[in-house]
C-alpha cells in the first residue's frame, strides 16, 4: 500500500525544465540582518549556486535553529523550518529519514550548532545522513547582543566576560572530523567564488556535509576574520586546500607547507632549500591528512587552512534504514495489521 | 499416588517473588500468558527494582510479579495475595505484608540459608521458628530438586541455578491446573539455538509439575474456571505493547508512515523495542542521541508528512518541553507518549505514579495548550494511542498520550478489535496552490493546512516565532499575538466537539461520585462496585480526555453530594476540577510508587458516606 505522501508526490506536476535563476530562490520576505553583515553574502552565494545544484526548489528544505544565521530559511523561497535553539540538525535528521527524496539543508551558527546544539551536531555527522550543514562562524553571539561563543578566542572581552573568557575555543573542522564526518570544509564570507564552489561541492556530496563559513559580525565582532579575508593580509594568512595540489600560499606564491614528521611547517620556496616538490600535497580522500590539516587552524605562524579538508564516501543513514525496511518486507511480507493483532497466543470466548 | 482434592475458586492472587536475577518477571509473564489462554480474566503487577542485578539476597534486590485472575471480572492486580512464592528470605520479608491471613507460602528452603537469613535481617529461620504458623507454609527445596532434575546434564551450577524459576512455575501450573504446553512452546522457540538451556528448562518445568503431582505435601489442587467475557477472540497484552500497536494501527488508517524518535528510558523503552520490530510495516524507529533529538526528529518527520511520535517518561518530557511548544506554534501533528513513573527528577524509575498530569497540561513556557488523553487499562493504551493520533492529525497539534509504569508493564486479556472497523483517519494534504496560506484555517476545526515539502508551488516557512494570522509570516504586533494565542486555545477547545461525552458508571446522581483518570481505573471500579453491592449510592466517572474535557463533566459533577478524586499524586486532577467547576472535591492521594488498592478507595468512600 502506498502512503498518502507517495500518492501526492506522484500526482505533482513535473518541474519545468526551464533553468532557474538566483531570483527564483529569493522569498518575498524582507531580509533583516544588520547592514554590512556577512550573512548577506552567504545568502546571495547560496541563491546563486542553487540553480546549478539542479534541484527544484519545492524539493528543497532549509532548516535552522536560533540565532542571526537561523533567519536564513525565511529568505529562501523553498520549504523552510525555523526551529528551536540548537535542534535544527535533529529536526533535519527526522525529516530526511521520513523523506529521503528531499534536499535538506541546515543553517546554523557557532552558538547554535556547537554550543547548545553540539550534541546533535556530532551525532548527525557520525550517522552521515545526506544533509548539508552551513555553519556560520562569527565567533560571537549576535542575536543576544554580544556574548562570547564556543569559537571565540580565549581571553575574549564581552558583556558576559568583562575579564576575558576562560574557554579554549572549538576548532569546528577538527570537531567535525573527530565526529567522523565524511565532508568537512571551510570557506569565507568575503570570498564569493570559493564559497559558491564549496557550497556546490557540499550539495553534491552524498552524506552529511559540514561547511564552516567564516562570517563577519560587523556589530559585535567586527573584523574577527579580516586577517583571512582582506586583500592585504589574506594571501599570507590563508592556505587554500585544493585536491591533488601542493599547499602553496603567499602573495607571490612563494611559500608552502611541508610535513616535518607529522607536523606541518611553513617553508620558503625562494631560498633554494625547498621546492614545490617537497610540499604537502592535498588529498581530500585521506582521513589522516585531514586531521593534520584541520589541526593547523589555531597554530601560530601557520596559515589558516581553507577549503575542503575531507570528502569521502560512506553509506548514508537513511538509505540503510530504507534497506532494512525493504529487507524486512521481503523476509516477512508487507505488514498486515489484522494478522499482527491476531498473531501469537489467542483464544476465543463463545 | 496420594489422593488430591480439587477445590473451585472464583479468583486468586499469586505473587512470585525472588532476587532480581531469579527470573520472577519471566515466571510471572509465562504464568500470565497461560492463564490468559485458559480464558480467565486477569490483571498483573510487575514490581521490580531499578537496579538490573542488585546484590543477591538483599531486601532491595527483590523482584516481584503479582497476578490476579479469576472466573469473575478482574479489575486490579489484587490488593493482597493469596499465595506467595518466595525464592529466598528477602523475598518473604518484603512481601509477607501483602499476603492475606491464612494465605499460602511456597518457600524455596535453599533461599533461607544462614547467609540469606542474615541479608534479609532474620535472626531465626521463619520457615522453622513457628512465626509463619498462621499461614499455610510449603517449604520446598527448589534449588536441590532442580539440581537433581539436571544432575546427568553436567551443567555449570550457574546454569542450574538459573533454571529453578521453571520449577516454581511447574509447581504452580500443577497447583492451579494450567497446561504446560504454552510455556514448553515458548522455551523451545526462545532457546532454539541453545539446546542445553532448552533441555534444562524443559526438564525443570516438568519436574516442578511432577513434584506437585507426586509429593505428599500438596493435598489440594485448585480450579479457576474461565471468565464470562464478551464473546470474541482474545489475547493477553501489556500496556506498552498495546500502545505501540495503537500507533501502528493509527498510521495504517491514516495512510502515513509511522516515525518514532525516542531515547531509552524506563518504563517507556519497551514501546521503542516493540516498534523497532515492525520494519515490514514501514515503521521507522530512530534511537536518537537524547530526548530532545527524539522529539525534534519526530517533528521534522511530521513536517515531511509522517505520523511523528515520541515516547518517553516524565524526565524525558521535561527535556522535550521546548520542542512541544514549537509543535504548538508550527501546528504539526505529533504524538507524545509519557509512560509516567515516580518523580520528581530521576525519582522511582521502575515504579508507577501519575504525577505528570499538570506537566502535560501546563508544563510549557507561554500559553501552549496541548490536548491530553490518558489510558485507563493496559489494553486501553491501544485505543488511547489511536485516538491521540486521530486528534493530532485532524487538528494539526501535538497530543499527549499518558500511560504509566503500571499500565505499561501490566497486562490483561484484550478483545482483539476488528482492524477493518477502525475509522479512516487519513489527513488531507494541501496540494492546490490557489488560495494557499500556511495559516489559513479550516472553519470548523481551526486547523491549518498540511502542505508537505515536495509539493510544487506551496513553498512556505514555519517556525517558532509568532505567526501572522493566515499568512504565517513572522509577526510581533500586539493585537495579532493576542489573537493567535486565543485562536490556538480555541482550536484545542473545539476538540471537545469531537470526543464522546463522559459516561458515568453507576447512577447519574447520588451521594458520591468517584472521579479518576488513567491507571487507577481498575481499583476505582472495584471499590465502587463493592459499594454498590452494599447498596450505597456511589458512582464512577473516569476521564479519558483531560484536555479538553468532555462537555458534560461539570453537569455530572453537580449531580452528586460528594466528589472524591483518588490520584497517585498530591492532587492534580482535583486542582483542575476545582478551578474549572468550583466543586468542593475531596482528594485521596498516595505516592508510594504503587497502584491503589481497591480497599483504600473503598475505605475513603466509607469515610465520606459516614460524614454525610
Ligand atoms: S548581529 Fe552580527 S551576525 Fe547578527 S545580523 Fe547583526 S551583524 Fe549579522
Amino acid at each position: 500500500m502506498s502512503t498518502l505522501v507517495e500518492e501526492i508526490l506522484k500526482a505533482a506536476p513535473p518541474a519545468s525544465d526551464q533553468k532557474m535563476t538566483a531570483k527564483d530562490f529569493q522569498s518575498d520576505q524582507d531580509v533583516r540582518w544588520c547592514p554590512g553583515c556577512g550573512d548577506y553574502s552567504i545568502l546571495a552565494q547560496t541563491q546563486r549556486v542553487m540553480p546549478d545544484v539542479g534541484i527544484p526548489r519545492h524539493q528543497m528544505v532549509f532548516i535552522s535553529g536560533i540565532g542571526c544565521s537561523s533567519r536564513f530559511p525565511y529568505y529562501m523561497n523553498t520549504y523552510g523550518f525555523h526551529g528551536i535553539h540548537g535542534r535544527a540538525t535533529a529536526i533535519a535528521s527526522g525529516l530526511k529519514m521520513a523523506r529521503p527524496d528531499l534536499s535538506v539543508w541546515v543553517v546554523t551558527g557557532d552558538g547554535d550548532g556547537l554550543s547548545i546544539g553540539g550534541n546533535h551536531m556530532i551525532h548527525i555527522l557520525r550517522r552521515n545522513l545526506d544533509i548539508n550543514i552551513l555553519l556560520f562562524n562569527n565567533q560571537i553571539y549576535g542575536l543576544t547582543k554580544g556574548q562570547y561563543s564556543p569559537t571565540s578566542e580565549k581571553g575574549k572581552i564581552t558583556k558576559s566576560t568583562p575579564y576575558g573568557s576562560l574557554d579554549y575555543p572549538f576548532n569546528p573542522a577538527a570537531l567535525a572530523l573527530g565526529s567522523s564526518a565524511t565532508f568537512v570544509a571551510r570557506t569565507l564570507d568575503r570570498d564569493p567564488k570559493h564559497m559558491q564552489y564549496t557550497i556546490k561541492r557540499a550539495a553534491e556530496h552524498k552524506g552529511t556535509s559540514f561547511v564552516e563559513i567564516y562570517q563577519n559580525c560587523n556589530v559585535f565582532n567586527d573584523g574577527a576574520f579580516f586577517q583571512f579575508t582582506e586583500k592585504d593580509t589574506k594571501d599570507d594568512s590563508v592556505v587554500f586546500l585544493e585536491h591533488g595540489k601542493p599547499l602553496v600560499f603567499g602573495k607571490e606564491k612563494d611559500k608552502g607547507i611541508r610535513l616535518n614528521g607529522f607536523s606541518p611547517e611553513v617553508v620558503s620556496l625562494k631560498d633554494g632549500k625547498w621546492s614545490v616538490n617537497d610540499l604537502l600535497v592535498h588529498n581530500e580522500k585521506d582521513t589522516t591528512l585531514s586531521f593534520i590539516l584541520a589541526d593547523m587552524t589555531y597554530k601560530p605562524g601557520i596559515p589558516r587552512p581553507v577549503g575542503i579538508f575531507l570528502a569521502i564516501d560512506r553509506p548514508v543513514y537513511e538509505e540503510e534504514m530504507a534497506r532494512q525496511i525493504a529487507f524486512a518486507k521481503e523476509k516477512r511480507g508487507e505488514g498486515d495489521m489484522v494478522k499482527l493483532l491476531n498473531s501469537g497466543d489467542t483464544w476465543v470466548v463463545q | 499416588m496420594p489422593e488430591k482434592t480439587v477445590q473451585n475458586l472464583d479468583e486468586v492472587t499469586i505473587r512470585f517473588a525472588g532476587d532480581s536475577g531469579d527470573g520472577m518477571q519471566l515466571t510471572g509473564t509465562q504464568f500470565t500468558n497461560t492463564t490468559a489462554i485458559l480464558g480467565n480474566d486477569l490483571s498483573t503487577l510487575p514490581d521490580y527494582p531499578a537496579e538490573i542485578r542488585a546484590p543477591a539476597g538483599t531486601l532491595f534486590g527483590v523482584s516481584g510479579f503479582q497476578i490476579h485472575f479469576g472466573s469473575t471480572e478482574i479489575n486490579t492486580p489484587g490488593d493482597q495475595c493469596d499465595v506467595l512464592v518466595a525464592m529466598n528470605a528477602a523475598a518473604l520479608k518484603v512481601n509477607l505484608g501483602s499476603l492475606i491471613d491464612g494465605g499460602t507460602i511456597i518457600a524455596n528452603t535453599e533461599g533461607f540459608n544462614d547467609k540469606n537469613l542474615k541479608l534479609a535481617g532474620y535472626t531465626s529461620n521463619p520457615l522453622t521458628d513457628g512465626s509463619l504458623d498462621k499461614y499455610r507454609l510449603y517449604a520446598v527445596d527448589i534449588t536441590k530438586l532442580t539440581a537433581l532434575a539436571l544432575q546427568d546434564m553436567n551443567l555449570s551450577s550457574k546454569l542450574v541455578d538459573r533454571s529453578k524459576n521453571f520449577f516454581a512455575l511447574g509447581m504452580m501450573y500443577w497447583m492451579y491446573n494450567r497446561p504446560m504446553e504454552p510455556t514448553i512452546e515458548w522455551i523451545k522457540n526462545k532457546f532454539a539455538n541453545k539446546p542445553e538451556i532448552k533441555e534444562a528448562n524443559l526438564r525443570v518445568l516438568k519436574a516442578g509439575w511432577n513434584y506437585g503431582e507426586t509429593t505428599e505435601i500438596f493435598s489440594v489442587r485448585y480450579e479457576v474456571g474461565p471468565a464470562k467475557l464478551p464473546p470474541g477472540r482474545y489475547r493477553n497484552i501489556t500496556g506498552n505493547q498495546a500502545l505501540a500497536w495503537g500507533l501502528m494501527a493509527a498510521a495504517k488508517k491514516a495512510k502515513l508512515d509511522l516515525f518514532l524518535g525516542s531515547y531509552p528510558i524506563t518504563p517507556a523503552s519497551d514501546v521503542l523495542h516493540e516498534l523497532s520490530l515492525y520494519k515490514n510495516f514501514s515503521v521507522k524507529t530512530f534511537q536518537a542521541e537524547d530526548e530532545i533529538a527524539g522529539i525534534t526528529s519526530a517533528l521534522g518527520a511530521s513536517f515531511g508528512g509522517a505520523l511523528g511520535v515520541t515516547t518517553t517518561s516524565g524526565p524525558g518530557v521535561a527535556l522535550k518541553t521546548e520542542a512541544i511548544g514549537l509543535a504548538v506554534m508550527v501546528e504539526l501533528p505529533l504524538v507524545i507518549c509519557n509512560i509516567q513513573r515516580g518523580g520528581p527528577s530521576t525519582g522511582l524509575p521502575t515504579k508507577t505514579e501519575q504525577a505528570d498530569l499538570l506537566q502535560a497540561l501546563y508544563g510549557r513556557n507561554g500559553e501552549a495548550p496541548v490536548p491530553v488523553i490518558a489510558a485507563a487499562t493496559p489494553a486501553d493504551c491501544f485505543d488511547a494511542a489511536f485516538e491521540a493520533s486521530r486528534i493530532a492529525l485532524k487538528y494539526m497539534t501535538p497530543v499527549f498520550c499518558l500511560s504509566d509504569g503500571y499500565l505499561g508493564n501490566g497486562s490483561e486479556p484484550w478483545l482483539i478489535p476488528d482492524f477493518n472497523e477502525l475509522p479512516d483517519i487519513s489527513p488531507k494534504f494541501r496540494t492546490e496552490k490557489e488560495g494557499f496560506f500556511p495559516y489559513l484555517r479550516d472553519d470548523k476545526t481551526l486547523s491549518r493546512p498540511w502542505a508537505i515539502p515536495g509539493t510544487p508551488g506551496l513553498e512556505h516557512r514555519i517556525g517558532g516565532l509568532e505567526k501572522q494570522h493566515i499568512t504565517g509570516n513572522v509577526n510581533y504586533e500586539p493585537q495579532n499575538h493576542d489573537f493567535m494565542v486565543r485562536l490556538r486555545a480555541e482550536k484545542v477547545e473545539r476538540i471537545a466537539n469531537d470526543i464522546p461525552l463522559a459516561q458515568v458508571e453507576g447512577d447519574a446522581s447520588g451521594d458520591v461520585l468517584v472521579v479518576g483518570w488513567g491507571g487507577t481505573y481498575g481499583a476505582i471500579k472495584s471499590a465502587v462496585t463493592r459499594h454498590r453491592q452494599r447498596g450505597n449510592s456511589v458512582s464512577h466517572l473516569h476521564l479519558r480526555w483531560l484536555n479538553p474535557m468532555p462537555k458534560n463533566v461539570g453537569e455530572i459533577l453537580y449531580k452528586f453530594k460528594h466528589v472524591v478524586v483518588p490520584e497517585l499524586n498530591l492532587g492534580q486532577l482535583i486542582k483542575v476540577l476545582r478551578a474549572k467547576f468550583l466543586v468542593p472535591a475531596v482528594g485521596l492521594n498516595k505516592v508510594q510508587g504503587l497502584p491503589f488498592k481497591a480497599i483504600e478507595i473503598e475505605n475513603k468512600i466509607d469515610e465520606i458516606l459516614k460524614g454525610k
